[in-house]
């Protein structure tokens, strides 16, 4: 039976930790998302779960610590954000590389200098070439249902790779919102027990680990990396089905809100979404078909399945809350315009970059994207390939 | 304590065919490692010569396990692997009789220097590891450039005998005190010319129930400059000189293991090493004796910390 909460998406996150009950967990406080581990360290003070906290001196310690307890062979989680993660950075590679399937809850902020403790995407986004998967969350619901199956998508014989859930810094971690829980016998089961391939711990069957791998093999390893990714799209989506069975939330590759009949588009992650959608409605009311695509993943990148869903649009705005500094815009925006390419109808494709260490997407934003879409769906043409909206020039 | 034969008829859980230098002093560790003890052990390494010439795929050295992430982060990624060791055992995951013990390798630079946070919060955190730190003295792995475990006066590709510059102008880190003000119950400095003092104190950290750190000299021919059939000599005259001595901080009792009857002057262990060359040259007299100062200088701090923390009286 699901209980009704009314909880912040930090407190959502340690809570699914709770439920996970992770063997070991290592992590390092840093706003946003020190409440998660601080909840956590709480559940574990009490004993209501079997793990072993590990308070370590730094985020490249909690990502090493998390790396050494996963190819021990057990469950693994952690939690960060923005300059933590960034410390983190070599140690992302090598936690993907050595294939080890690691959980982490990234609450989303933006990365110094200069310093500010607020939203945006450059954490996440800036480790998109890291090997993690990534899956986004709107609220705190999606980020707690994420969480969960995060840990059945790293497992996977197919994957073994490390996932991160992410949801924005503050606007999600710290807002209070009404939402579903699980019971703890519920995720225990839907997450299974975990038997993993090999571990150091398994004395009768040593193994070598991390080894030096020359211009012999190496590539070989990578193409594998490369193939697990690939082969996570199709468990993702398993998960996700198996998961709506359990609990009537529908998941899939991405969200797609009034898109089946729209003729212009926005695409957006993590909570922009919500505000996109209230405006979504009010220019439905006065007959203007838009529509919008809400991606769950980056990593992976289902360009197809985009493609797809958005091939039939005359006119699509991407919004990226990062920047890809001298690029010609947005990550998100340059690979959602390399998915259209190939159609033989290629949408207008026009980039934003927007809410850079926290500032808010409004109502008004909105209103400029879609009213351009209107005008670029028409004539076909737009004004600047990418610019900045929410920012004063 | 066994004698050579009875070890040398255990099994062994580092295997020849490895991939370092001929005469280098560091194989002999691990080797050792293994010898001594009957626990399983699970070694984590730092990146360094120790790891990329024993572990090159699809062949290992290590008929154990063996992992390897980074760098400077050895002593974490232990943390990590003796966490979920005590999680699963705790849960009763692993039996309760199965008996692991965890083992950190890191050269002077991922221990001194790169390492040295990483190291320091696993001792204070207080994981049921040891660690063993293999000093050659420099950055071999990537062709010998200064560590702060680099002796005074050494030359190293980045600090050459130069014109002007005689070498490292800066002393040696006294890791092994770094590791003691963590308060753990032992901390240890050795030599692989010493199998006997190596071999006890690898056996006193795996004992132990909790951090222990040991620091041992490990000679390298290529960055050293010596004949490769002259390791342990050159190590030992490292000893008999006092450039290095050995010692322990066994559960608060401070011990000199070794004290050389006559110490020999230390010009007598640096002319046998190209590294201190330049030394010998009349103008650079002075940082032999500037180096023999800073072993006498030393050698007083150490009588002082054995009167400090004597073994309590019967
Ligand atoms: C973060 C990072 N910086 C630099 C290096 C390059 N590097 C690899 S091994 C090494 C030197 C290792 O020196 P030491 O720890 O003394 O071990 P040794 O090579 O002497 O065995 C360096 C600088 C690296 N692998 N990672
Ligand atoms: S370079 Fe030195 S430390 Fe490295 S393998 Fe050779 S002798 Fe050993
Ligand atoms: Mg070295």
């Amino acid at each position: 039976m699901a209980k009704i909460v009314a909880t912040t998406g930090n407190s959502a996150m340690a809570y699914a930790m709770k439920q996970i009950n992770p063997d070991v967990c290592a992590a390092y406080p840093i706003t946003p998302s020190t409440q998660v581990m601080e909840e956590f360290s709480k559940y574990v003070a009490d004993g209501v779960v079997n793990t072993n906290l590990v308070t370590v001196e730094s985020e490249h310690s909690a990502m090493s610590a998390c790396i050494g307890a996963a190819a021990a062979g057990g469950r693994v989680l952690t939690a960060t954000s923005a300059n933590g993660m960034a410390l983190m950075w070599e140690m992302l590679y090598i936690a993907a590389g050595m294939r080890l399937p690691i959980v982490m809850a990234l609450v989303n902020r933006a990365l110094s200098a200069p310093i500010n403790i607020h939203c945006d995407h450059s954490d996440s986004f800036g480790a998109r070439d890291t090997g993690w998967i990534q899956l986004y969350s709107e609220n705190a619901q999606e980020a707690y249902d994420n969480l969960i199956q995060a840990v059945r998508i790293s497992e996977h014989p197919d994957v073994r790779l490390p996932v991160m859930v992410c949801q924005d810094g503050f606007i999600i971690s710290h807002s209070i919102e009404r939402m579903e829980y699980l019971e703890d016998d519920e995720v225990r089961k839907f997450i299974g027990e975990y038997k993993p391939m090999y571990a150091l711990l398994d004395i009768d069957k040593p193994v070598t680990l991390g080894s030096l791998d020359l211009q012999d093999y190496y590539i070989e390893h990578k193409r594998q990396e490369a193939e697990a990714m690939k082969l996570a799209t199709p468990v993702i989506d398993a998960v996700a089905r198996d998961f709506e069975k359990m609990t009537g939330r529908a998941y899939g590759l991405f969200e797609a809100y009034h898109l089946d009949d729209a003729e212009i588009g926005i695409v957006a992650v993590n909570s922009a979404a919500g505000t996109i959608k209230e405006i979504i409605d009010q220019y439905r009311r006065k007959g203007v078909k838009v529509g919008l695509l809400k991606p769950r993943l980056f990593r992976p990148f289902p360009a197809e399945a985009y493609a797809r869903a958005l091939g039939h649009l005359k006119a699509i705005t991407v919004l990226d809350r990062v920047d890809s500094f001298g690029a010609m815009a947005g990550p998100l925006m340059l690979e959602v315009r390399a998915a259209l390419y190939d159609l033989p109808k290629r949408p207008v494709t026009i980039g934003k970059i927007y809410g850079l260490g926290g500032r808010d997407l409004e109502e008004s934003h909105c209103q400029y994207v879609i009213d351009e879409l209107v005008q670029s769906a028409a004539s076909g043409k737009f004004r600047e390939v990418c610019e900045y909206i929410t920012v004063r020039e | 304590m066994a004698n050579l034969k009875e070890l040398s008829k255990k099994p062994d859980g580092f295997s020849p065919g490895h991939r370092l230098c001929a005469g280098c002093g560091i194989p002999i560790i691990p080797k050792l490692l293994y010898k001594v003890t009957d626990y399983d052990i699970v070694v984590a390494s730092a990146t360094g010569c120790f790891e990329v010439a024993t572990t090159i795929y699809p062949y290992t050295s290590w008929l154990k396990p063996f992992v390897h992430s980074a760098f400077e982060n050895a002593a974490a990624t232990i943390s990590g692997v003796e966490a979920m060791y005590q999680s699963l055992k705790k849960q009763g995951k692993i039996p309760a009789n199965r008996k692991l013990k965890f083992v950190a390798f890191g050269g002077d630079g991922g221990t001194y220097d790169i390492g040295l946070q990483s190291l320091s919060g696993a001792l204070e955190r207080g994981h049921d590891i040891v660690y063993i730190c293999y000093d050659n003295g420099a950055y071999m792995n990537t062709g010998i450039q200064r560590s702060s475990a680099t002796p005074y006066g050494a030359a190293t590709t980045t600090s050459p005998a130069g014109k002007v510059i005689p070498g490292k102008m800066q002393r040696r880190k006294d890791l092994t005190n770094i590791a003691l003000a963590h308060h753990i119950d032992y901390a240890a400095q050795t030599a692989v010319s010493h199998w006997n003092d190596l071999a006890t104190k690898l056996q006193k950290g795996l004992d132990l129930d909790g951090p222990a750190f040991i620091c041992v000299m490990s000679p390298c021919v290529p960055g050293w400059m010596y004949p490769s059939d002259q390791s342990i000599e050159v190590t030992r005259m490292a000893v008999e000189t006092g450039y290095w001595p050995l010692f322990e901080m066994d559960h608060g009792v401070f011990r000199i293991n070794y004290k050389p009857k006559q110490k020999l002057p230390v010009a007598d262990w640096l002319k046998l090493q190209g590294r201190f060359r330049h030394l010998f040259r009349p103008e650079n007299s002075y940082v032999i004796e500037e180096i023999q100062r800073q072993v006498d200088a030393y050698w007083e701090y150490l009588d002082h910390m054995a009167q400090a923390f004597p073994a309590p009286q019967k």
